[in-house]
């Protein structure tokens, strides 16, 4: 039996709301795909436009921002300014064709858990509808 | 006889947890007990917050953490107070300890003993009934402390007589032991703190309400029901029929307001609870369909009477004013039968489910507990105190606060809880610090320019990871990558032992970085820092690997998926690991003067509390008397007199040695942070500089001049409050108070002034009682005596004051008459007084937005000044060391106003005590070579924390809050955020998948 293909999500979360958005879904056995590698950030502001770039290259099939609902953000406004750097990224990314799946942006509270997995799943089900990253392959050549 | 420098907090809920925190925080050891198993009181149990919408839990939790960790603070959870002895300074408390049957300090948390247990279907205490738990349960997932519990009341073994091991043997770390006993301890404190709050109201006699239908709920379980870790995830649904219900009413004042039930007072925070339920309802469905019936909706809180405008104009929630007489069922569905109060009409109308706005009341247990150690009640049942000492009780050395009190919401609790700990700071400040544990620390290793020496545990958690992960596999794995030198496992790792495991490897291996594969850091991060600070290694050299949360609970059917992603989490930290650098964390000294801005009640009070607490404090007024608007005031709600307030106070300010008071002075030129600020004092004969480590913010307000409402003149048409300067002087025959003149209306003034209503209700009671044949008529929109105030309101219609309603559709009409539609009789009436009294709200004073301006803290919408939380930090600003309280904050009466003071003046004794604070370790680092001075970052930070100087980016690093937006933002690469730099994040980024 052939293995099903795994994409492979990379994930930022902020400190304070997705990353324990994440936890809560762990603490409720919200059962997730195994796609996601997350790395935390204090703020979802730290979010660099770098390092999504770094991991779309690297190989990951799609770059998820993720941070603390509008208004709550802990510095008060670092998810503006992700949101802003995210719409400006996507613009970028929309010029060299890469599909719109790839770069996503959700706020998820502490306590979203179920919202959490649920996020999980749907954005691994869109990236498994569209295949592996053309741009790792592109930079593979 | 010296006093003793610990405190205990009887009642864990976030009060308790506030007051411990602070107290431990300004040097007092604490011990917080709760009789419940867990801390988190009811605030744990609650969705959402209003008027913020805010996730409870999730706000409430970290101060959970942070008081389970402290050094200072002893959590005693499923702990009982049985009796005290001695005296203020000097108490001895006998506590009992009850067993749980298992021993806490082998006890993990992992809930395996719960999963087993085979005795289900237990009403659940946390889910108020509505979900179900075992014999042997932890109440929530976050729990404090996360122990496991056996009910002895459902446990086979104990009320069946039965054998039954399961939860032993499903215990690994084998924790349970069947055999514990009660514990007994006499604790020797200096003060004792009643923070014991309320209950919801039980409703199960009011039978007109069908309180036993399952369609029919209290608030607090529908609370419960909308919750995410709630019996049905969150769901909204019928119990009768599992259907989602379309139509759903609230009841007002069930338990409130009904003196047949021996409940006189408002609960005060009904109001905006059911308009809270009925929004997040709205946001799940938007369909759903809400009613609340209510007789005065009480919006008295910050931020509560726009709240309500919402739940009206941008949710459709329908308000109707109205007495509900009864609920009955006919044909699966509830009809309620209410007085409509706009219509004087009764009507009927049908719904799917059935809320019950229950009020606050205090348990038998906890009154009797309280009246036993002497400490009175008042006629309500709540702990008694005055206006001028909101959180002392009668007897000497024992405080109080929160909802013990008397109904108050979460700020409001927090605020007293604040004030509670500073007053009691005060009173034991001579044993500062005697009783507190500071662990002296080893010298750090030097790992900088040396090849990282990491070493790796990866933690079985029993079988939370080790029974999903493959854990020998992962710990191979790790060990082939670059500059592991030790890699092993551990059953436990936050255990005594595994914490002893990684201190001696440090040792043994001279180990430079420690990985930890485990559960999340933000839980369990500070833990481990202690250990590699204790072992020499500085603490920023510890990454976490979240292999439980983030892998092994959520891929427990996909065993090999889950070991590779665990060895991809592991060798991501690895990689960060390699990269890390110590970092200090540099204390800044604080200078321990304080500056206090406004001389009235909340600043005078203020200022005494800091002073009684040993430190200096410039007092600075702008006008030429102290006493603000207190001394205006010539009869409280309570009887108390203000004269007598206010004259003591100024005198104990005048006489205190340690307070230097600036009449007819301004504050300017405020430059520096917390710990060491600078200004310049101004009045018209000289200018001084002064120098002081903190700032509390006490500028009070005034009473809004209502030109051009009602034909205002100062004369026949005058205000409430000079209502009150003439009030025993007053010739008339009949009076027309209106209220709300000029609030409730376009912004600034969006809000309710919280005290107009009580003001004028008592104002009027005062005419009554001197001349009782003045006709009075009060033309309000609700009457808003909310809290124990409501007793006043019942009088005043006792003494004959003839309430009418009115509302913007159809104000009032001032001329010689007073023309107003009376809804009672359906027509219009005409009176003529002699004296028309308007009430209006309190305004912010008008340089709140220059004040605001010099120490960097905003002003909300309505010019008041902006709280750093609107739940949780109500005195503070985001800013540190810069603090508020009084009208400041927004409209409120004197006992709010004197409480916060007393919590302004608590939370500045934290590093005023202290001496120092601890800068932020995380912050934004500029890289002076790379940076072009482009000015990004400075626009970029929230806090005002970067600054460019001579071209280049200065951090201030007391003001940065670590968020490395900054850093993002840099367009050269100049700006890093320590412990979170570019090229760490990147080695993560690059390690996340394996090819
Ligand atoms: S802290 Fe979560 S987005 Fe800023």
């Amino acid at each position: 039996m052939e293995e099903e293909w795994t994409p492979k999500i990379t994930l930022f979360c902020c400190n304070w709301c997705s990353y324990a958005g994440s936890d809560d879904a762990g603490v409720g056995r919200k059962q997730q795909p195994p796609s996601t590698r997350t790395i935390r950030v204090m703020c979802s502001g730290r979010t660099d436009p770098g390092f999504v770039l770094t991991a779309l290259m690297e190989g990951s099939d799609a770059v998820l921002f993720t941070g603390c609902h509008i208004g709550d953000c802990h510095y008060i406004s670092g998810n503006y300014k992700a949101k802003k750097r995210f719409e400006m990224l996507k613009e970028i990314l929309d010029e060299i064709g890469l599909e719109d799946e790839r770069l996503q942006l959700q706020w998820i509270s502490a306590s979203e858990g179920s919202e959490f997995a649920e996020y999980i799943r749907k954005v691994t089900e869109e990236i498994k509808a569209i295949g592996p990253s053309p741009l790792r392959q592109e930079w593979m050549k | 006889m010296e006093k003793v420098g610990s405190v205990l907090v009887v009642g864990g809920g976030v009060g308790g947890i506030q007051a411990s925190l602070d107290l431990a925080d300004s040097g007092y050891k604490v011990y917080l007990i709760e009789h419940r198993p867990s801390i988190g009181g009811g605030m744990a149990q609650l969705d959402k917050t209003f008027p913020t919408c805010d996730c409870s839990l999730c706000i409430e939790s970290p101060k959970l953490v942070e008081s389970s960790r402290h050094p200072n603070i002893s959590v005693l959870g499923y702990t009982e107070l049985l009796s005290v002895d001695g005296e203020s300074g000097n108490f001895i408390a006998k506590i009992k300890k009850k067993t749980r049957h298992v021993d806490i300090n082998i006890c993990t948390g992992c809930g395996a003993c719960a999963q087993k247990c085979v005795v289900k279907k237990i009403p659940s205490e946390f889910d108020e009934g509505i979900g179900e738990r075992k014999a042997i349960y932890i109440p929530f997932s976050q729990a404090v402390p996360n122990k496991a519990t056996i009910d002895i009341d459902h446990c086979r073994i104990f009320a069946q007589n039965k054998i039954c091991k399961v939860c032993q043997k499903a215990c690994t770390a084998g924790a349970i032991d069947f055999d514990l006993k009660d514990e007994y301890e006499d604790l020797n404190v200096g003060a004792i703190l009643f923070a014991t709050g309320a209950v919801p109201y039980d409703p199960s006699e009011l039978k007109q309400y069908l309180p036993d239908h399952p369609d029919v709920l209290t608030a607090m379980q529908y609370e419960r029901l909308m919750c995410a870790n709630g019996p049905t995830i969150g769901h909204v649904k019928r119990f009768s029929d599992g259907e989602e219900p379309k139509r759903i009413a609230f009841i007002q004042c069930v338990g409130s307001r009904n003196p047949k039930i021996g409940i006189e007072y408002c609960s005060a925070v009904c109001c905006n609870y059911a308009t809270k339920e009925s929004i997040i309802t709205k946001e799940h469905n938007m369909d759903t369909d809400i009613s609340i019936f209510y007789m005065d909706y009480r919006a008295c809180g910050k931020g509560f009477e726009e709240f309500y405008k919402r739940g009206q104009d941008d949710y459709g929630i329908n308000y109707v004013r109205s007495r509900v007489a009864e609920v009955y069922e006919s044909d699966g569905n509830l009809t309620i039968k209410y007085e409509d109060l706009a219509e004087a009409r009764v009507k009927e109308e049908q719904f799917d489910m059935v809320i019950l706005s229950v009020g606050l009341s205090q348990s038998k247990e906890t009154q009797e507990l309280i009246t036993s150690i002497g400490v009175d009640l008042n006629r309500f049942g709540n702990v008694a105190t005055t206006i001028d000492h909101p959180v002392e009780t009668n007897v000497n050395g024992i405080f109080v606060c929160g909802t013990a009190q008397g109904p108050k919401d979460i700020p409001e609790t927090v605020a007293q809880s604040s004030g509670a700990a500073g007053k009691i700071g005060s009173l034991l400040s001579e044993s500062r610090n005697t009783l507190t544990t500071k662990k002296e620390l080893p010298p750090e290793k030097d790992v900088l320019g040396l090849e990282p020496r990491i070493g790796v545990f990866v933690c079985h958690c029993g079988i939370n990871i080790g029974g999903i992960v493959d854990i020998p596999g992962v710990v191979e794995y790790v060990k082939t990558i670059p500059n592991v030198v030790y890699a092993t496992e551990v059953p436990y790792a936050c255990s005594d032992d595994g914490n002893k495991q990684i201190f001696d490897k440090i040792h043994e291996l001279d180990l430079s970085r420690v990985v930890m594969a485990a559960c999340t850091p933000r839980t369990h991060e500070p833990l481990f820092h202690a250990t590699c600070a204790e072992a020499g290694l500085n603490p920023f050299l510890f990454e976490f690997a979240n292999i439980r949360e983030h892998c092994s609970w959520i891929h427990m059917n996909e065993k090999e998926k889950a070991t590779e992603k665990a060895k991809e989490i592991v060798r991501m930290s690895i990689a960060k690991a390699r990269l890390l650098e110590p970092l200090g964390r540099g204390e800044i000294p604080v200078n321990q003067k304080a500056l206090v801005i406004g001389a009235g009640i909340s600043g005078m009070s203020a200022a005494l509390d800091l002073a009684a607490g040993g430190f200096p404090v410039y007092l600075v007024e702008r006008t030429g008397e102290l006493g603000g608007l207190l001394k205006d005031i010539t009869s409280l709600p309570n009887g108390e007199d203000p004269k007598q307030i206010v004259g003591e106070t100024i005198k104990r300010v005048e006489e205190n040695k340690l307070i230097t008071v600036y009449p007819n002075s301004e504050v300017s030129d405020v430059s520096g942070s917390v710990g060491n600020f600078k200004a310049k004092v101004i009045s018209p004969e000289k200018e001084e500089e002064i120098d002081f480590g903190i700032a509390i913010i006490a500028t009070g307000g005034e009473a809004f001049k209502p030109e051009g409402y009602y034909g205002y003149d100062g004369k026949r048409v005058i205000t409430q409050f000079e209502l009150e300067k003439i009030i025993d002087k007053v010739e008339a025959n009949t009076i027309v108070m209106i209220q709300c003149v000029g609030a409730r209306e376009e912004a600034p003034r969006t809000y309710c002034s919280k005290i107009c209503c009580t003001e004028a209700v008592k104002n009027a009671i005062r005419i009554k009682k001197q001349k009782p044949k003045t006709d009075i008529f009060i033309l309000y929109k609700d009457i808003r005596t909310y809290g124990t105030n409501e007793v006043l309101y019942t009088k005043a219609r006792e003494a004959g004051v003839i309430f009418v309603r009115y509302d913007d559709e159809r104000k009032p009409v001032v001329n010689e008459y007073v023309d107003v539609y009376d809804e009672f009789i359906g027509e219009n009436i005409k009176i003529k007084p002699d004296l028309v009294v308007l009430s209006t709200p309190m305004v912010p004073n008008d340089d709140n937005a220059e004040v605001g301006k010099m120490f960097k803290v905003p002003l909300a919408p309505t010019k008041f000044f902006f709280e750093a939380h609107v739940k949780l930090r109500p005195v503070d600003f985001a800013t540190d060391g810069v603090y508020l309280c009084g009208l400041a904050h927004g409209p409120k009466p004197i006992d709010e106003c004197i409480a916060q003071a007393s919590a302004a003046a608590g939370r500045a004794s934290i590093p005023l005590a202290a001496g120092k604070v601890i800068a932020e370790a995380i912050v934004a680092s500029p890289d002076e070579e790379r940076c072009v001075g482009c000015a990004i970052c400075e626009d970029k930070c929230a806090y005002l924390a970067v600054t460019i100087e001579d071209g280049k980016a200065v951090v201030n690093k007391a003001m940065c809050k670590g968020c490395g937006t900054c850093v993002t933002a840099c367009p050269t690469g100049a700006m890093e955020q320590l412990h979170f730099k570019n090229n760490q994040i990147l080695a993560q980024v690059k390690h996340a998948f394996a090819w």
